[in-house]
């Protein structure tokens, strides 16, 4: 197929959660807390997040971007006290992936 | 009146809010499963306290998108009395009937105990006919209760007698051994702007009688009896 480059392609997405600098998050300090009890004196901060991944069928990068995006904004996150980054790379070559 | 008690797979006080409709308030209820989409028969809502679809991803975040929950927006719309108990606190504000969220406990630990929260408005279909300044005493039973939003909100919800409980000691003062959860300005309640959707931290359905430690819960559930009529009537 000479199309072939706008075949649908299977998508890795990496997306990662946190509460926003100006929310409190006292898992985060407890967690500081033990390092600093370990030794680690020279951590500042310490914030806790979540690390998602997901797999999708998209036109393009650009496309499969928008709707985790998109996904976000209505679910991942909960942009009252969250906010998110995402990372989309291709997923042809992943385990799981069909042949 | 009818209530309607919405069960979530992952409800766990469902049985505790029917139970106390009827044998506290002795007023006709159902339970409504998470799959049904007509609310028309009910004068007023709850949703109950638990851990639906496991708390995963964020408390609330799964059951906001459930077919029941499409329905609760528009009988919320309508006018219709809503009320949130824990975990159903947790859901209207993650479907936007509420604003605001509510986060980790400030301890990071669960909590379950006795507390006294103040009632700060009597302007809404859930606290109508009580004093501003009584205290009630009332339980919990939360890991993520603390009540957050952002100062712009806040100063809104301020100004507006939005906030309508909030704990303080048994004299009703606000004092931070009095805050379970690290709730920003102590908030343990809020309505939205018409006063028809309130969700609290506390359970008022396990405080319907004397005998099982307090019966204040009753003031909160049978303040809808005479201010839900008034928001029947505004819907139809």
């Amino acid at each position: 197929m000479t199309t072939q480059a706008r075949a649908p392609k299977r998508w890795l997405a990496e997306v990662f959660v946190s509460l926003k600098p100006v929310v409190n998050d006292p898992q985060g300090l407890a967690v500081r807390d033990g390092l600093h009890m370990l030794g680690y004196k020279e951590v500042d901060a310490v914030r806790v997040g979540k690390y998602l991944t997901l797999t999708l069928t998209a036109a393009d990068r650009e496309a499969a971007e928008a709707r985790v995006a998109a996904m976000c904004e209505q679910l991942l996150a909960n942009p009252v006290i969250e906010q998110y980054r995402l990372q989309v790379s291709e997923a042809d070559d992943a385990p799981g992936s069909q042949g | 009146m009818r209530f309607g008690v919405i069960t979530f797979p992952g409800s766990n006080g469902d049985h505790d809010a029917l139970m106390a409709v009827e044998l506290g308030l002795r007023q006709p209820v159902e339970a409504v499963w998470y799959r049904d989409t007509d609310l028309s028969r009910f004068d007023a809502l709850i949703i109950p306290g638990g851990f639906s679809y496991g708390d995963y991803l964020r408390a609330g975040a799964i059951a906001r998108f459930t077919p029941v929950m499409g329905a609760v927006a528009r009988f919320a719309e309508a006018g219709g009395p809503v009320l949130g108990i824990c975990n159903g606190f947790q859901i209207l504000t993650e479907a936007g009937l509420l604003p605001g969220a509510l986060l980790r406990n400030q301890q990071l630990t669960f909590v379950s105990t006795w507390v006294h929260v103040r009632v700060e408005s009597n302007r809404t279909c859930w606290t109508a006919g009580m004093t501003p300044g009584e205290v009630l005493r009332l339980p919990i039973a939360h890991g993520e209760g603390r009540y957050y939003a952002d100062p712009e909100t806040l100063a809104r919800l301020e100004a507006n007698g939005q906030v309508i409980f909030r704990y303080t000691d048994a004299a009703g003062n606000v004092t931070p051994e009095a805050d379970p959860n690290g709730a920003v300005n102590a908030i343990a309640g809020i309505a939205n702007e018409r006063g028809n959707v309130v969700g609290l931290m506390p359970h008022p359905e396990r405080a319907f009688d004397a005998l099982i430690g307090s019966d204040d819960g009753l003031k909160i559930l049978s303040a809808v009896l005479t201010a839900g009529v008034d928001a029947a009537t505004a819907r139809s």
